[in-house]
């Protein structure tokens, strides 16, 4: 009776700790925190995410930071071991950075539907620190030449589709009509390592100039420099928009949008809001063409992928990562080009978007978006060899102060305030000095 | 003829006044005008003053895309908590500075002047790392002892003000009527004070719910308040102006709706003393 008693009881409690443990693995639901930044991409997975949230039971809290609060809160919270969030979107500068400095979980081992070799490789290599992927790409972005059919059509005119920048003045000293409010060519201004800096270094990568030699040795004083920044100082000066020392992305994509603009050279994730003839009055006028070279055509169009991310000081490790092969797979691409349009489909991260002709049909630029991403290079920007990565940053710590200080400079000589030369030289002694300080240069 | 000059000063005194406030409150009523535009209309260039098709739609989309009632009540809950507790621990400590100053008081009221002249961003790592040390993280309660040490100051020295100008006689008099100590902050110099109090109170509740750095900084999703929302709508690559200007709005109505009504108030204890 006894032993009968103690089996059944024995059952008893084996299958109630069966069910417990059932019931721990699938209904147990999670709340993860995801910080995120403000764009049109990040907000259609935002009101996408009730589908993971309804299919997974689990649920997210949103935290929505402009871009550069987003980068300070983050590296706070990760820098402390805070816990704050869960998943977090971080760009091509951090991700190998953090990844490194072990602050994020590696992403190599979502199960086997997910297909990583469906990214691109320049994509996938641009989010990767010694052999692992640190973030998933939501969407990437290079730049390239957005510019007027029509006007070129009136004036005679015909856009190379791969242009110079010695022919891009060309042709914005002929559209170039400030009576009429049309501008020969709108490009940044605004002082930022992210602003000015993401055009005015592709250009240097075009005049075939490079940040730092071999040895860590900045090489802000060489002449490919001087070239490049007398250029760019004197297209904006004669042929660019009122304002342009102040203007960024924004104010260059609501001119551009408004018919103000004959050319601008910019992101191509902005090429979904150009061509939507909702939010601009240029969408069936508009041509697109490469990122313009010079002397070179390396790192001539920048590399950018916004993704996603796990801290290491996450709780939820499995969830979030969970959440990160939903948002960033083919399925989800597919779910945003049923329901919210195939032109607002995530670009630039993996070879089937490009391969769908819904894509395609829906957004003409695509294949020059896809070719200008797949000609950038992080490891191999410059006709010169380079001791770093990346093509319009530097992938170290040390350049968002350098990249800050250069561009507050750059900023300073289209205003007209300061010579090309005198910019020059001091952001060449900053950058010395900086590097020194940081012990590149002994 | 005297009266004359009189008419043509008040006029031009008046219009100064007109342009003046016109200038500062320019940048609000621009915000409020762009709140009513599309995106597309509100980078027109020229900018459109009036003639635009005027919409309510930036506030729906803020309002379904951000929780805007969850922001508002954390910002209540921070702005107006800091502020009692601070209060609390003010009126004390400025009664003993005015009616019993020792040798050291001003030492002490110009050191705790100083603490606001270090940057906020110097201390946040510390702060940030005993928060997540006591679980606080993204908590109110943390946002309420920081904003109020934060404003402590400014409160205890408009407090001290104020108190300094209440005759001490009259306190006098209550302790020859029987008063205790207690009985003489509380019946005697809070009544007396209320002014003071009153406008130390607005002053510091407007400082509370302005503050943006340590609200951005210590909070995620559960006290997040209007500060984080506002920053949730800028962004460098994406034009949201109008929604933005929206979630300004939004933000900055209740605190707008206070200072009009309370102005009076406001202005008289910002005055107070003023004239001898």
């Amino acid at each position: 009776m006894f032993q009968k008693l103690t089996k059944s009881s024995g059952m008893t409690a084996l299958a109630l700790s069966v069910l417990a443990g059932a019931g721990a693995g699938t209904l147990q639901a999670e709340t993860l925190t995801i910080a995120t930044v403000n764009n049109a991409d990040m907000i259609i997975m935002q009101e996408l995410s009730p589908k993971w949230e309804k299919k997974t039971g689990n649920k997210l809290n949103w935290v929505i930071l402009e871009e550069n609060v987003l980068r300070q809160r983050v590296t706070t919270d990760i820098a402390t071991n805070g816990g704050t969030y869960d998943i977090i979107t971080i760009g091509a500068y951090e991700a190998p950075l953090w990844g490194k400095n072990n602050w994020l979980v590696s992403l190599d081992d979502f199960d086997s539907s997910y297909n990583y070799d469906d990214i691109f490789p320049t994509v996938r290599n641009g989010l990767t620190a010694d052999g692992h992927l640190y973030a998933v790409p939501f969407y990437a972005e290079s730049s390239f030449t957005f510019y007027r059919k029509d006007l070129f059509k009136a004036a005679g005119l015909t856009m190379p589709a791969n242009p110079t920048w010695t022919q891009i003045e060309e042709f914005a000293a002929k559209l170039h009509k400030p009576d009429q409010e049309q501008y020969g060519i709108c490009l940044r201004g605004k002082a930022g390592w992210g602003d000015n800096m993401a055009v005015f270094g592709t250009m240097v990568n075009a005049f075939g100039g490079r940040w730092f030699d071999m040895n860590w040795n900045p090489e802000l004083d060489s002449p490919e420099w001087l070239n490049a920044l007398t250029f760019y100082t004197d297209i904006v000066q004669k042929y660019g928009a009122p304002g342009t020392p102040n203007n960024g992305h924004n104010e260059n994509r609501a001119m551009f949008a408004s018919g103000k603009c004959a050319i601008w050279v910019d992101a191509t994730s902005a090429a979904g809001y150009i061509y939507n003839p909702k939010e601009s009055s240029v969408a069936d006028v508009t041509g697109f063409a490469s990122a313009p070279s010079e002397v070179s055509e390396k790192g001539n169009g920048w590399f950018w992928a916004w993704a996603l991310s796990v801290p290491k000081s996450s709780k939820n490790e499995d969830v979030a990562k969970d959440f990160l092969a939903w948002a960033t797979s083919e399925e989800y691409i597919n779910l945003v080009g049923e329901e919210k349009g195939w032109v607002a489909a995530p670009p630039g991260t993996r070879k089937s978007t490009y391969a769908n002709s819904d894509y395609i049909n829906a957004a003409p630029f695509a294949k020059t978006v896809q070719k200008q991403i797949l000609s950038a290079d992080p490891a191999n920007p410059s006709a010169k060899p380079v001791p770093y990565t990346g093509v319009q940053f530097v992938a170290i710590p040390e350049f968002q102060g350098i990249g800050t200080y250069v561009g507050q400079m750059v900023s300073a000589s289209l205003a007209g305030t300061m010579s090309p030369s005198e910019v020059l030289k001091a952001s060449q002694n900053y950058a010395r000095q900086e590097m020194t300080r940081s012990g590149y240069i002994k | 003829m005297a009266r004359q000059v009189t008419n043509r000063y008040r006029v031009l005194v008046t219009l100064a006044a007109w342009c003046v406030a016109l200038t500062l409150s320019f940048p609000i009523i621009w915000t409020l005008l762009t709140s009513f535009k599309t995106e597309i209309e509100a980078v027109a260039s020229p900018p459109k003053f009036f003639s635009f098709d005027w919409t309510i739609e930036n506030y729906f989309i803020v309002q379904e895309r951000s929780d805007y009632f969850h922001h508002f009540w954390n910002s209540v809950v921070i702005a107006i908590g800091s502020t009692l507790l601070a209060l609390v621990i003010a009126i004390p400590a400025a009664w003993s500075m005015a009616f019993v100053p020792g040798r050291r008081t001003k030492d002490i009221l110009m050191w705790m002047l100083s603490t606001k002249m270090m940057p906020a961003v110097g201390v946040l790592i510390p702060i940030y790392l005993l928060c997540k040390d006591f679980g606080l993280l993204d908590s109110r309660i943390a946002l309420v002892t920081i904003l109020m040490l934060m404003n402590l100051p400014i409160v205890i020295w408009m407090l001290f003000t104020y108190l300094k100008e209440i005759p001490g006689e009259i306190l006098e008099a209550a302790r020859m009527d029987g008063a205790n100590l207690k009985n003489e902050i509380l019946y005697v110099l809070v009544p007396m004070a209320v002014p003071g109090i009153a406008s130390t109170l607005l002053l510091n509740v407007i400082l509370s719910w302005n503050e943006s750095f340590w609200t951005l900084n210590l909070t995620g999703a559960n006290a997040a308040p209007l500060t984080a929302f506002i920053v949730s709508y800028s962004s460098p690559e994406g034009l949201f102006y109008a929604k933005l200007s929206a979630a300004s709005i939004m933000a900055i109505a209740p605190i707008l709706i206070l200072g009009w009504f309370s102005q009076k108030q406001l202005v008289r204890g910002l005055t107070f003393g003023a004239v001898k």
